[in-house]
């Protein structure tokens, strides 16, 4: 007796659950919590940057809880975003090398926005 | 069929047209919808972050930008997106508790969310000192 329902064409072919579905469901939704509690601040706070020129925006994103705020919204959304559109590409995309290419961008995509916005924020909040 | 590279001969669920629409429809395609639209907003949230570390000449190459007409358009969009797929997204934690599934309550809210979106996009736009429009032409 086979422990498993699946069929053997099945289990060789690799396809099903990557077992990590629970976790990217729970992802998604942590992140979701953390976003509504920061994008109203950083709504609000960008008012204030905006209006005051390069010199406003400096100061703004100078400040030190400032500068943690930004880089904890933005490593929220940008997992948030990541996990989201993995969704929308698996949704759409049913030939393998697209999916995959468009996965893979998907991923350099997110840590490039988060490492350029990491760098911009400490480089600001530190010199 | 040969020509979509579709080999799955399993029956498909029916495509979008053949449905009627209806308001909950309409905004389950736009949390859709605003959520790749806020990948692209983030993006540009981080190229302004990186335009003020950059020095106060790309600062002002972004700002040319960002306030040139296309620009303004695109950085509408982006508000009236953002605000319209937090209030949907909260709804979508209320539904993951299994609240909220009254058809008329549903419908209500959705086509409220969809105009406070762009009601809420215009308010932020004024405070920002962004739109044609002051406040002290407003009265505020």
């Amino acid at each position: 007796m086979s422990e498993s329902i699946r069929t053997p064409l099945g289990k060789v072919r690799g396809l099903g659950s990557a077992k990590k579905g629970v976790e990217h469901f729970i992802a998604q939704r942590a992140t979701a919590v953390a976003l509504l509690i920061l994008t109203p601040w950083i709504l609000i706070s960008l008012i204030g940057a905006v209006r005051g020129g390069y010199d406003g925006a400096i100061a703004w994103i100078g400040e030190p809880i400032n500068a943690a705020l930004i880089l904890v919204t933005i490593g929220a959304g940008v997992h948030h975003m990541r996990i989201g559109l993995q969704v929308v590409i698996e949704d759409y995309i049913s030939k393998t090398s697209s999916k995959l290419s468009l996965l893979i961008l998907n991923t350099f995509i997110s840590v490039l926005v988060f490492v350029a916005a990491a760098v911009a924020v400490l480089k600001l909040a530190i010199a | 069929m040969a020509q979509s590279g579709w080999t799955d001969k399993r029956p498909m669920s029916p495509h979008v047209q053949v449905w009627r629409w209806h308001t909950t429809m309409l905004g389950s395609i736009l949390h859709r919808a605003t959520g790749v639209a806020n990948y692209l907003g983030l993006i540009l949230l981080a190229g302004w972050l990186f335009a003020a570390a950059s020095g106060p000449e790309a600062y002002s190459a972004f700002e040319r930008v960002a306030s040139s007409i296309p620009g303004s358009v695109v950085l509408f969009g982006f508000t009236v997106s953002i605000l319209y797929h937090a209030m949907s997204g909260a709804r979508h934690l209320v539904w993951d508790m299994g609240h909220g599934f009254n058809p008329k309550l549903a419908s209500l809210l959705g086509g409220l969310m969809i105009l406070l979106a762009a009601v809420g996009a215009g308010a932020i736009w004024i405070a920002a000192g962004l739109a044609p429009v002051s406040l002290e032409a407003m009265g505020g």
